[in-house]
């Protein structure tokens, strides 16, 4: 398993991470290592086993729809880097 | 002689019979703080004034029925949420973030009187073996000053190490709580995945996540398992098992308790001199009665490659909260996505974005099947090798690390080097199960631990077997700091 500069790109996009030149470069080396490493479980037949997601034996863990008491709007916006109107406030989405 | 020194039991007796004050108490850990946090550095912030204005109303107010954990200073890792109160993950993306809630277990030992005194320092996000990926500073062995304390927990061993405070919280995700625990000769128990709410634990892997206590005894562990286990409606998936007197099961007596040891954590890559404490330990449950019989846990080996695959994937579904809308440190850009991926790009430390990136991967279209899913499904083969050994076992015993604490820059140039460390605690958190890292001797001056792994809900036995263990090998080496 080999990743090459362009999938470092493409995964960096998916990931939402600006990366420099030298951490391209560097990942694209140590992901090919540890995806390398991972490669000894293509070696275990698991055709027939059910994957595990998680260990305990709960499903669809639901609760009654009611109001409680939680933070209030300004607790919630406390830590906005930006807001307005008691609304989080984001840079423009689309040009234009 | 500090305070410190003693057990939370027998300051209890002290504090009841108001022979020490609360106040004194917590003074004597902020002192011990201030003697050592220069070196040790253990803690990202220390709320002093709080703890000690929280101490002094007590003086005077001691409830007839107050618990053991009354007035009993303690530290919390910082990625739990605390109220008013940094919490950072040391992670520069939240360096300015002050928690607007307390989580469950923080709210619940603030319910049974105990003192938090300050958050402490871990790799990043939990995401490190050695504390040396936290964003701020490095914490160092206080057994040793050029050597890592383990990780991620960095912090929360070192403090108890250094006698900074009783207790500290952590979190374990693939051995965060029982490496460092062995690393600083303290007590690390990683509860079975459910058994403690993770309602204000910021999350990692939220399959493997899990809140534990370090302390320096066995009794003092059970006594902060018994504070903080239980169902909780805030997390779904908090299981309700119902919580058994831990402190009721440290009777000393572990006659007949069927000892497993697996074949394959005893291999090639244990270094000896951890090798001969183990065994020593061995010879210590047999003279208690204790009977072993040699087991395979044949999966095992392939446990850090699925770990690093399951965990990474969930890391990078969690870690996308932190964009800069809501909280946190923003880059500004121009637009939104520019906005997110250069907040991101610096806001986090270089092992974070490695484990993003190897979970996007894994997760992506095309690579889901030979990756996420190979894992899960691995995952189910390393959980049965459990299930058959405990179907005629009580416990499996083991090393907690093939080394003990390492120099710093030992393992930084290769990622893999650093993730095969945590070769013995990250099967037990794939498989869900409870594991206990006890200190049991010293190689060349450093602590070795040992590790004792047991059926889902049933800490108790841990906990028996580890103090029956305890009690026999005696080990009071502290730190000379």
């Amino acid at each position: 398993m080999s990743i090459t500069r362009q999938d470092i790109e493409q995964i960096a996009n998916l990931s939402r991470l600006t990366l420099t030149e030298g951490e391209k470069e560097h990942l694209t080396v140590t992901l090919s290592q540890i995806l390398n490493f991972a490669e000894e479980l293509q070696e275990l037949d698991v055709e027939h086993v059910a994957p595990t997601t998680h260990t305990l034996p709960l499903n669809n863990v639901l609760r009654d729809d009611t109001v409680r008491p939680w933070l209030s709007q300004d607790e919630a916006l406390s830590h906005a880097p930006d807001q307005e109107n008691g609304q989080f406030r984001v840079p423009a989405v689309m040009e234009g | 002689m500090s305070l410190l020194n003693a057990s939370i039991r027998e300051l209890h007796t002290k504090i009841v019979s108001r022979e020490v004050k609360p106040s004194e108490l917590v003074g004597a850990s902020l002192a011990r703080i201030q003697a050592t946090d220069p070196q040790v550095k253990a803690f990202l912030h220390v709320n002093g004034e709080q703890a000690l204005a929280a101490a002094k109303t007590m003086d005077d107010n001691i409830p007839s029925d107050a618990g053991l954990l009354f007035a009993m200073p303690g530290a919390l890792k910082d990625n739990l949420n605390t109220k008013g109160i940094p919490t950072t993950c040391a992670s520069k993306l939240l360096q300015n973030y002050i928690s607007a809630y307390d989580g469950t277990a923080v709210a619940k030992l603030q319910a049974a009187g105990a003192i938090s005194v300050g958050k402490t320092n871990m790799d990043e996000f939990g995401m490190g073996s050695s504390g040396e990926n936290s964003a701020f500073f490095q914490t160092r062995n206080p057994w040793d000053l050029e050597r890592v304390p383990g990780g991620s927990s960095a912090g929360s061993a070192a403090s108890v190490a250094a006698g900074q405070v009783l207790f500290a919280l952590g979190s374990d995700t693939g051995g965060s709580i029982r490496q460092p625990a062995a690393f600083t000769g303290t007590v690390g128990l990683k509860p079975t995945y459910g058994l403690v709410s993770r309602f204000g634990l910021v999350a990692f892997a939220s399959s493997l996540d899990q809140i534990g206590p370090l302390t320096r005894t066995i009794e003092d562990n059970a006594i902060v398992l018994q504070a903080i286990a239980g169902y909780d409606r805030q997390d779904s998936t908090s299981a309700n098992a119902g919580v058994p007197d831990y402190a009721a099961a440290l009777t000393g007596d572990v006659n007949g308790l069927r000892v497993a040891l697996p074949k394959e954590y005893f291999d090639t890559g244990l270094d000896p001199i951890v090798r001969e404490q183990i065994e020593q330990a061995i010879q210590t449950f047999e003279a208690l009665g204790a009977t072993f019989g040699e087991v395979s846990l044949p999966h095992s080996k392939y446990a850090v490659a699925t770990y690093y695959l399951i965990a990474t994937a969930e890391a990078s579904s969690n870690l996308a909260r932190f964009d800069g809308v809501r909280y946190g440190v923003r880059v500004e850009a121009d637009n939104l996505l520019d906005m997110y991926k250069q907040t991101r790009g610096e806001g986090f430390g270089a092992e974070v974005k490695r484990r993003i990136m190897l979970g996007t991967y894994a997760l992506s279209s095309g690579y889901y099947d030979a990756n996420y899913l190979r894992a899960q499904k691995v995952r189910t083969l390393i959980k049965q090798d459990f299930d058959r050994v405990f179907a005629e076992y009580d416990v499996v015993l083991s090393p907690t690390a093939p080394t003990t604490a390492f120099q710093f820059g030992a393992k930084t140039s290769d990622p893999l080097t650093m993730y095969l460390n945590d070769i013995y605690t990250i099967p037990v958190n794939l498989a869900g199960i409870p594991a206990i890292s006890v200190p049991c001797g010293l190689a060349n001056g450093l602590p070795v631990g040992l590790q004792l792994i047991g059926k889902a809900f049933d800490e108790s036995t841990l906990l028996r077997a580890a103090h029956a263990f305890e009690q026999a090998a005696g080990f009071t080496a502290r730190p000379s700091l």
